[in-house]
């Protein structure tokens, strides 16, 4: 990067076939990825999987085992960190603590002899609204505002790529949603790339122009949110972001464009374009808010699956939706959710139900069954806690 | 009702600090006595002894009780290059100790870290001297650093030193025995620091484009400054205060002599109890001042 001089624009990044191995440890395997200047990619993943160790292999302070970073076209794998075109937001902040927030955010600039850093800093600090703390040191803040000078801190800089581990993580939901916007205000502004590192579907799906899905080391999925969230691939996936209702059968016949599902003796229909796998056992599934709750046999109707019928063992109303339980014998339970769209739930619990669902919005996953999770106990949660809890009374009556 | 709920209130307030207090003197007991009785005692005694007199038509060493302030400005008068020359040594020592000591405590407390073995071993090593007096190691650096040896041949023929000088017994031996004295009570505190310091500051500097040169600067030696102020600290006190590496039995001559050797001369040797005592009280003085002025310049305060 140019001295004394902001990028310009966003770079794009490109991971070639990249293995990080810590003793004893594989925390990347063989991972591919290419964002593309000035598009906003989440990385989202559960917690161990490998995203800040990705992030600091972009950022030079881990070495790879095996494979190419490339920033702006450039192999940067050999360069050192700083002299990377790269801003960290750091997952534990890394607040200097010898210095005031003002001089920590002032440090990058200072650095690269950027023109008036102290007012630049002090522009950063307004932005993340603590500029009237700017003379305190670290220690003296709370977390939430740690985390929002990290982010000035790196923000200010305009680097070509910034790295964003969890930035959000320690703020109120209304401060979050404040944050959220002022940063993809920051890079659609100046076009710069970001790569955010988030363990909230929500945030990513809100955000990101592509969202990747990272499972032990791996990327399991990768599109546009809309994609990602409508079309899961695996059921790791389709479960990590939001939820889903999970059957798995026999591939019966397939017609046309579809193919037929054996689930539990009822034929259901799925596209062949939205299933990963055509033959054998497999795994479909569909959105909880897909799926259309009935109260009597609903007729039968071409480009409709019906399940059914079963009980309704539990409703929850969370205020814009209401979410209904319903155990369907031989399938286990079945998430519904409805929008409220009269006052109070539909049915309740004890209630006979089906539910039917529009074939297009059904989806076959790449997993080997036995590895997808089964609804194999026909039991709700009361049940299994009445049994937990007889469980620990023969237990407390043996001791 | 406001004046009770006012009373309860504020009669615990006040108990609670009273009762710990109470604890605070009994446990500050012991160290209060001892302080009193192995330091007061002998200060007092000290500030009386530089005050006196000589006993008219008395012995050399007779003296009695007077407010003979003369005695201060006396010493002054006649030990100042002594004390110039105590606060420049004990100065170049706790530079140069510093100099070599950081790099060694950077290493075992910081890249060491993945060995803990390897972090033990070297620690024994920086404490090892202590198993032997202090004297003979000093006087085996005499012995290495004296006329005849290969060194000191080797130095004059390469014309470094001049064919009729020495090594010992100039200002060059007497700083290079402190320093060499000295350096465990740098490492050690530097070694606590910097085996504390969290490396993330360091990755942060290096993504915040800072050269390692520069990281090193900006980011590790502020956050080691507790060790770097007690490390000079605990070198620079006793350093300016001692007698045995410029003693002329040891590594100095009669041109390096520090005050510690004429304290040591004028009360073993001259038996002029008031001027060294004089001088005791003037080098504890200085100390004094130069410290407070220290720590506060180095604003460690705030890192504590
Ligand atoms: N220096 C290291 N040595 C050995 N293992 C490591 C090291 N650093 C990370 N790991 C391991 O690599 C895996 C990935 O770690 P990483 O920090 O990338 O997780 P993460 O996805 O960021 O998780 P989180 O969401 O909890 O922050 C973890 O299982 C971790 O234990
Ligand atoms: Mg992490």
């Amino acid at each position: 990067m140019a001295e004394g001089a902001f990028a310009e624009a966003g770079a794009d990044l490109e991971l070639v076939g990249i293995h990080k191995r810590f003793p004893g440890f594989t925390a990347i395997e063989d991972l591919d990825l290419r964002i593309p200047a000035g598009s906003f990619f989440a990385l989202l993943g559960p917690s161990g999987c490998g995203k800040t160790t990705t992030l600091r292999l972009v950022a030079g302070l881990e070495q790879p085992t095996s494979g190419r970073i490339l920033i702006g076209g450039k192999d940067v794998t050999d360069v050192k960190s700083f002299k990377r075109p790269v801003n960290t937001v750091f997952q534990s902040y890394a607040l200097f603590p010898h210095m005031t927030v003002l001089e920590n955010v002032a440090f990058g600039l200072r650095r690269r002899g950027i023109p008036d850093p102290l007012g630049k800093a002090h522009e950063a600090l307004r932005l993340v609204e603590l500029d009237h703390l700017s003379a305190r040191r670290p220690a003296q803040l709370s977390g939430g505002q740690q985390q929002r000078v990290a982010l000035a801190r790196a923000v200010v800089n305009r680097p070509a790529l910034l790295l964003l581990d969890e930035p959000l993580g320690a703020l109120d939901l209304k401060l979050r949603r404040q944050m959220q916007l002022e940063l993809k205000s920051i890079q659609t502004d100046v076009g710069l790339t970001f790569l955010h590192v988030t363990h909230d579907p929500e945030e990513a799906l809100t955000m990101a122009d592509t969202v990747a899905v990272m499972n032990k080391g791996k990327i399991e999925q990768m599109g546009a949110p809309e994609e990602l969230y409508e079309l899961p691939k695996t059921a790791f996936v389709a479960n990590f972001l939001g939820q889903s209702n999970l059957f798995t059968g026999p591939v019966v016949s397939s017609k046309g464009d579809s193919i037929i599902v054996d689930i539990a003796g009822v034929k259901v229909e799925v596209p062949s374009a939205r299933a990963q796998r055509h033959t054998d056992e497999v795994t479909i599934g569909v959105r909880p808010e897909k799926l259309m709750l009935h109260t009597e046999a609903p007729r039968k109707a071409a480009g409709v699956n019906v399940l059914g019928p079963g009980r309704v063992t539990d409703v929850s109303f969370s205020g814009v939706s209401t979410q209904y339980q319903i155990a369907i014998p031989g399938l286990g339970l079945v998430t519904v959710f409805a929008q409220n769209m009269v006052f109070g739930p539909v049915v309740n619990v004890g209630a006979e139900a089906w539910v039917a669902w529009t074939v297009d919005h059904g989806f076959g996953l790449a997993d080997e069954p036995e590895h997808a999770p089964k609804f194999a106990a026909d039991t709700d949660t009361a049940t299994i806690a009445l049994q937990t809890r007889h469980e620990l009374l023969a237990e407390i009556e043996e001791a | 009702m406001a004046f009770a709920a006012f009373g309860s209130s504020a009669a615990p307030v006040e108990q609670a600090p009273r009762r710990r207090s109470w604890v605070a003197v009994i446990l500050l007991l012991p160290g209060l006595a001892y302080l009193a009785l192995f330091f007061l005692t002998p200060f007092i005694s000290l500030i009386l002894t530089s005050l006196q007199t000589p006993v008219e038509f008395g012995d050399v060493g007779q003296f009695q009780q007077a407010f003979k302030i003369e005695n201060y400005a006396q010493v002054v008068g006649e030990y100042w290059p002594h004390f110039l020359r105590a606060f420049g040594y004990a100065l170049a020592a706790t530079f140069f100790a510093l100099v070599i000591s950081y790099p060694l405590a950077y290493f075992i407390g910081v890249k060491a870290r993945r060995w803990p073995l390897l972090q033990a071993l070297m620690l024994t090593l920086v404490i090892a001297p202590f198993f032997i007096s202090f004297l003979l190691r000093t006087l085996a650096w005499k012995s290495l650093m004296a006329d005849e040896t290969p060194l000191v041949q080797g130095l004059k023929a390469l014309s470094i030193i001049p064919s009729d000088g020495h090594l010992t017994g100039t200002a060059f031996s007497v700083i290079f025995g402190l320093t060499y004295n000295f350096i465990p009570f740098m490492t050690l505190p530097l070694y606590t620091t910097l085996e504390r310091l969290d490396t993330r500051y360091l990755e942060a500097g290096s993504d915040l484009y800072a050269a390692p040169a520069t990281t090193f600067w900006k980011v590790t030696v502020p956050l080691s400054m507790p060790g770097i102020v007690s490390g000079t600290l605990l070198t620079f006190i006793p350093a300016s205060g001692d007698y045995i590496n410029a003693s002329a039995s040891f590594l100095g001559s009669a041109q390096t002599q520090m005050v510690g050797n004429v304290i040591e001369t004028n009360f073993l040797g001259l038996l002029n109890y008031p001027a060294a005592a004089a001088l005791s009280v003037i080098l504890m003085a200085v100390i004094l001042l130069i410290v407070g002025i220290y720590v506060r310049r180095s604003g460690t305060e705030d890192l504590l």
